[in-house]
Parts: C-alpha cells; structure tokens; sequence
C-alpha cells in the first residue's frame, strides 16, 4: 500500500514538472498559458496531499480559474510576441552553463537547509489558544483572530491593485463572441444559485472544518468572472451603480478597520477581539471580506474602470 | 514523502529562475513569477509538517500568498493590455 | 451488506480510470478539433460518472453519496454547454470537420479506391 502512495506523489511530482517546464519554456503562449492553468489544478491535488485542505480549495480557484482567465483574456490583447531572446554566442555558453548549474544548486541547497533548521513550530501555541479564538479550525482562527493584522493589510493589497488597474483607462469592452451562443446565458442561469450556495457553505464550514473567507471569495470570484464574460453583469458597468459597487468593494477593509478599532476602544489592543463575541464578529468580517473578494477579483477581469 | 516535495519546490524554483531571466515576453515573465510563488508556497507548507502536528501559520501565509500573486498578476498584465490599448489608439500613455 | 459495497466501488472505479484513459487517447490520436470534442465530453463523462458511483458506493453517509453525484450532475452540464461553445465557435471561425469524400460505385471509383 505505501509502494502505491509513493508511486502517485511520485505521480504528481513528475506531472507538475512536466507542467512547468512547457508553462516557462513552451513555444507558443497560448500553450503556456494552458499548461499554466493544469499545473494550477495538479497543485491543488498536491495540496491535497500536504494535508492543506484550505489552500487546495482557494488554489483551485484562483490559481487555476482566476489567474487562467486573466492570462487569456490578456493573450487574446496583446500583440503577438518577440520570442525567446537570441541564442547565445560561443563564447558565452560555458559561463552560461555555469550559471544555470549555478541556480539549480543554490536552490536544492537553499530548500536543504531550510529542511534540517529546527521547526518547533506553533500547533501547539495555537491549539491552546483555540477555544478563546471563537472558532473552532486553526487555520481560520489564524487568519481572523490571532493574525487578525496580515489579513487585513493582505485586503487592502488587493484593494490598492484594483485602484491600479482602474486608474489605468476606461474598461476594455470585451470581445464579441463569434456566433450567437445560445448556450452561454442558459450556462450562467443554470449555474448561478449554485455559485452563490457553495460559497456560504464554504463560509459557513470555515468555523469547524476546511474553508472559511478566502476560499468562499475565491470560487464566489470565479463565479462572478464566468459571469461577466456571458454580460449576466450589466450593472457593473451603469454609471448609476457606481458608489455602491465602490462601496462593496471597500466593505472587506473598512468593516475589518472598524472591528479594530473597537476592539482598541475595548480591551486597549488594536485588533484583539474580545472572546465573548468572538464567534460572531469573525463571521461578520468573513462574510465582508468574502464579498469584498470576490467583487475585487471581477473589477480585475474588467482591466479598467467601468461606468465611464 | 516530504523530502520529494521539497525537492520539487527546489527544482521548481530553479526553473522559474531560468525562465524569468531567459525570456523577454511579460505575460512568459508573469507565468513564471506565478511558478515562482507557487514553489515557495510548497516550500513552505511542506516545512509546516512538524513533529507536533501540522502548523497552521504557513497555511495562512500561503493562503494570503496566492491572493497577493492574483492580484499581482492583475495589476501587471492590466498595465500591459492597457498600455497596447492606448498605443494602439494613438494616445500617448 | 457493505462487505460487497467497498469492491464493487473499487471496481467501479477502475472502469471509469479506463474510460479515461480511452477519452485521453481519443484526444491525442482523433483527427480534428470535433472528432476529439467527441472523444472528451462523452468518454470521459461517462468515466467521470462511473467514478462518482463507485466512491459513492464507499462514502461513509447517505448525504455524501448524494453529494458525489451531485458533483457528476454539475461536470455534466459544464461540460456539455462547454462543449457546444467550443464547437460553434469554431465553426463560426471556418473550421470544417474533416470527411471523407464519398466514393462513387463506378469504374472511375473503384480506380480511386485501388490508387
């Protein structure tokens, strides 16, 4: 039994290579970008694996669905490319071929090193903490209570490349499909009420089990993403609805911001939570941070600012 | 099984070097970036497997890891398609 | 009753492995962009389905079972209505299927055929 569970990860090992090296080094893009998208979704099984079930589900659908749209959308864009850069001469290769070798160890030996450092590690720390966290899984009582500040600033990071990308220009209007597709709009209604049901299961599963804020905005994302490209969408794009998509998709960052605040009026700590109603606050900010999430991964798709 | 997972975030690694310094096309430059982050990422969960237990800390950098990736690729590849946009339409950028 | 139930998923799960198998091949060897379309949406659907039963032959409650063959039902309509955008866009594009062109029964024919 143990020969066969070496040989998958020896499966899945050999597989994501594979897949890397025509994502860095294929000779089309279009094929990079799709080897790009597969490597994502056999990273999700190798998460799997490594026992880290809340990142299989949000590389599942960023890393493989998100960015994989971006990537096309971009390549239908942008013009064709220069390719590779020119051959080296001669007299280069030998210095060349050091400094590949060169990498390749310093890498293996880097990854060596960090295996035999100590790694008490803190499950234990947290494992303590856990019941006054208000919640019962130790990888949503990380991200929302006890490092409650990397959350924050990691939203607001996204919030501050969404107003990069919207100051850049007017929305590009995206490209109108070849035929008249019947079947995407019967896809969206068919597929929506499930778009919405599995992300508030996910929200709802993260107190006690795998999943919480960040995987439940990943595949809300990807949902949204899906659904802009079929135009199920339009009032993203109304002048009218314009504050108030600001407003949704600064509500992540400013109800967390709030609940900081109060916590430093409460208890004197930025950020401490206090236990009694810990439960219900970090419910209150995941449902925020959720939407606020996965509004902020559709106004990426988008490339610019709509509503102009 | 760990040490064949930390030897493919190595090798990995090493790859998106490669591929990042080898190539002058953006969007080859961003999907290896994204390689890159995604080695780290294996990296670093798969030093999260402890004597004790599994440690949640590198699973919620992880988890904050791929979020900042997406909207890093985001922002580069918005700045390129815009920039070939406006050139395109005769704009100065 | 569940002495038979984990087999049984075991072999259900081996049969749907080699309908993917056969779909993958399909993929690599069929001639043109709809003939592997084909080889895709129907082998490995009926793979993915026959996967499906067999874990939900071995899953621990009612309510997984229900649950793996609810994620059947979505793979299925994904990639049917997937499908179809695929193959009319591309006929939209000009990308004809490949025929064979029909042989008529006369001499000048058979002198194709044997040619």
């Amino acid at each position: 039994m143990n020969g066969l569970v070496l040989g998958f990860d020896l499966l899945l090992v050999a597989g994501l290579a594979w897949l890397a090296w025509q994502a860095l080094f294929g000779r089309h893009r279009f094929t990079s970008v799709v080897h790009f998208m597969a490597f994502g979704l056999v990273m999700a099984l190798v998460w799997v694996r490594l026992d880290a079930l809340d990142i299989a589900l949000a590389e599942a659908a960023i890393g493989a669905g998100v960015t994989g749209a971006l990537l096309l959308a971009a390549l239908g864009r942008l013009p064709a490319a220069a390719g590779h850069a020119p051959a080296w001469r001669a007299a280069q290769r030998p210095l060349v071929w050091l400094a590949l070798a060169t990498t390749l160890l310093v890498t293996l030996a880097l990854a060596w090193v960090a295996w035999q450092l100590p790694r008490p590690g803190l499950a234990g720390l947290v494992g303590e903490m856990l019941p006054k966290s208000g919640v019962d899984h130790a990888v949503t009582a990380v991200l929302l209570n006890l490092r409650a500040w990397d959350t924050l600033l990691e939203i607001a990071v996204m919030l501050a490349a969404v107003c990069l990308v919207w100051s850049l220009g007017p929305a590009l209007p995206p490209y109108a499909p070849a035929t008249a597709l019947p079947g995407l709009p019967a896809l969206t209604r068919l597929l929506h009420p499930l778009f919405l049901l599995v992300p508030a299961y996910l929200l709802w599963r993260g107190s006690h089990a795998p999943g919480g804020a960040f995987p439940a905005g990943a595949v809300l994302g990807a949902g949204g993403v899906l659904l802009v490209l079929a135009d199920g969408v339009p009032w993203m794009h109304e002048p009218r609805r314009q504050p108030l998509l600001r407003l949704l998709l600064a509500a992540g960052v400013l109800l967390f911001l709030c609940v900081a605040l109060v916590g430093l009026l409460l208890t004197g700590t930025f950020l401490a939570i206090p236990p009694g109603v810990a439960g219900h606050v970090i419910l209150t900010v995941e449902v925020a941070a959720a939407l606020s999430i996965a509004l902020m991964l559709m106004a990426f798709y988008l490339f610019g600012e709509p509503g102009r | 099984m760990s040490e064949l997972y930390l030897l493919l975030a190595a090798a990995l690694a090493g790859m998106a070097l490669i591929g990042l310094f080898r190539t002058s096309d953006l969007l080859r430059r961003v999907l290896a970036l994204n390689v890159l982050a995604s080695a780290v990422f294996l990296l670093l969960v798969t030093l999260a497997r402890t004597a004790d237990g599994i440690d949640p800390l590198p699973h919620a950098m992880v988890l904050t890891g791929i979020v900042v990736a997406v909207s890093t690729t985001a922002a580069a590849l918005a700045l390129a398609v815009q920039a070939h946009e406006q050139r395109r339409r005769g704009e100065e950028p | 009753m569940t002495d038979w139930l984990v087999p049984l998923g075991n072999g259900l799960i081996a049969v749907g492995a080699l309908f993917f198998v056969a779909g993958s091949l399909g993929l690599i060897r069929f001639p043109d962009l709809y003939a592997r379309l084909h080889a895709r949406t129907k082998a490995d659907n009926l793979g993915l389905g026959l996967i499906c039963l067999g874990l939900a032959c071995q899953a621990t409650s009612l309510a997984a079972a229900l649950k793996y063959l609810l994620v059947w039902g979505l793979m299925l309509i994904a990639s049917s209505i997937g499908a179809t955008l695929i193959a009319s866009t591309a006929l939209a594009c000009g990308l004809r299927p490949r025929q064979r062109r029909p042989v008529s029964h006369s001499a000048e024919g058979d002198q194709e055929k044997r040619t």
